[in-house]
């Protein structure tokens, strides 16, 4: 327990964040949504690009949460099991609004399967042809998450990024595993279109200015006003 | 004291929740979301915004006869600003998911942002993230919407499809997407559009609404 996501929320909408993902990491768990509420509060005082995911089931609840507020709905657990999900939600509000949320473990032949329920569900599935996948249904972005390395500040999973780059036509949001600035360095020089930060954060680890910072140093064009 | 009243219009499309609350925050004094005609007819400013897909914009406006409501405002020669869809519906034809008429308010054409850099590089689409707008021709923002927006100020853009104005002195400002010019703010008289999100933008967007209520 943190604190107040809202409050999280206003004061990195002030630091500079470019924008903000809300992930109930338990509804998938518990069959509940209350985001809306979250979201709806924070839409009052936050004006960037807010995502929210997190046992995301049906094309109400996304009609929920957009109508809240949130611009995005990140899907993971209820488009495994029912890929045809993505689809309903790109043609209702357009692939703009729907990013796949892969939770991706090492497997020892190189390759990574998908994760479902919070990274507690394995699925049999290979991460590659599972992007694929929901590309093709339309999911207009990835969220890419190492169940390896999130939380350990050993970095983020290079190789797991290169190979999901080599396959997707849209952009992808790296996730889980940083703890320094050369880790940042190596995310973009491994061309991630954009990183997710959460612990550092949260525990004050880092500062968006500092991160930022680290990304224009590398010439990377970022906003900083 | 002027009243700052800004009328939304609500065809069934797009976030209205985002839009009506920056424009509170942005100073309006009423913000009116509707589909009447009539009130569309007596508003003093006129947001149209938008996402999703442009037949489903065009189906939204005309069944419920917002396109005609619409054309009477613009000859009112008051404000108007079409946010992201509400940008592209302003063009004369799209070529999403197969041929579809536009408004064409502002004479253009509506199509997929190329997936193949200047230099034969790899562009996802969508185009999501914020970049800094580029002015157009040396054109001059200083009676626009963009007075007060820096050269190096970025703004929010989510989009696969992109405006390919007929007209180059309808681009007020674009946004290099690898090498080429995407169109971000066209206008043309008292039509304005923008691609990106100003609802969404931080304090840049936010100060360019701001300027939009103050026309």
């Amino acid at each position: 327990m943190v604190g107040d996501p809202r409050e999280y929320a206003k004061r990195y909408y002030e630091q500079g964040a470019d924008e903000l993902i809300y992930m109930d990491i338990v509804a998938s768990l518990y069959g509940r949504s209350n985001l809306v509420d979250i979201v709806r509060h924070t839409a009052h005082d936050v004006f960037i690009p807010m995502t929210v995911g997190g046992g995301i089931r049906s094309i109400e609840d996304v009609t929920n949460l957009l109508n809240a507020g949130a611009d995005k709905v990140a899907i993971n657990t209820a488009a495994v099991k029912r890929p045809e999900l993505i689809s309903e939600i790109a043609k209702r509000f357009g692939s703009q609004c729907i990013t796949l949320s892969v939770e991706a473990k090492k497997q020892d032949n190189n390759c990574w399967e998908v994760y479902t329920d919070c990274g507690r569900e394995k699925s049999n599935i290979n991460v590659l042809d599972w992007v694929r996948r929901g590309i093709d249904m339309g999911a207009g972005e990835v969220l890419l998450t190492s169940i390896d390395q999130e939380g350990t500040r050993k970095g983020f999973d290079l190789g797991l990024l290169e190979a999901v780059e080599k396959i997707s036509s849209v952009p992808i949001i790296l996730s889980g595993g940083y703890g320094e600035p050369g880790h940042l360095q190596d995310a973009i020089n491994f061309g991630a279109d954009a990183v997710a930060f959460a612990d550092v954060l949260h525990y004050e680890r880092a500062n968006i200015l500092d991160l930022k910072n680290i990304a224009s140093e590398m010439n990377v064009i970022i906003r900083t006003t | 004291m002027k009243n700052k009243k800004v009328t939304v219009i609500d065809y069934g499309i797009g976030n209205l929740f985002n839009v009506g609350r920056a424009l509170e925050i942005c100073g309006a004094n009423e913000v009116i979301i509707t589909s009447d005609v009539s009130k569309i007819l007596s508003a003093e400013r006129i947001i149209l915004p938008g996402v999703g897909a442009f037949s489903d914009g065009m189906l939204g406006l005309v069944s419920k006869k917002l396109d005609e409501a619409i054309y009477q405002f613009i000859k009112l020669e008051r404000p108007f600003l079409g946010i992201c869809l509400g940008m592209q519906l302003l063009a004369s034809k799209s070529f999403e998911f197969g041929d579809h008429l536009g408004l064409s308010l502002i004479e253009g054409l509506v199509e997929k942002i190329p997936s193949e850099g200047e230099q034969g590089q790899v562009l996802k689409v969508p185009y999501i993230g914020w970049s800094p707008l580029v002015q157009q021709d040396k054109k001059t923002w200083n009676q626009t919407i963009l007075r007060d927006t820096g050269l190096n100020d970025s703004v929010y853009f989510v989009h696969s499809f992109h405006f390919l104005a007929k007209k180059e002195s309808d681009i007020l400002a674009t946004y290099n997407y690898g090498g080429h010019d995407i169109a971000a703010v066209i206008k043309s008289k008292n039509i304005t559009g923008v691609q990106f999100h100003p609802e969404k933008s931080g304090k840049v967007g936010l100060k360019i609404l701001q300027n939009f209520i103050n026309e």
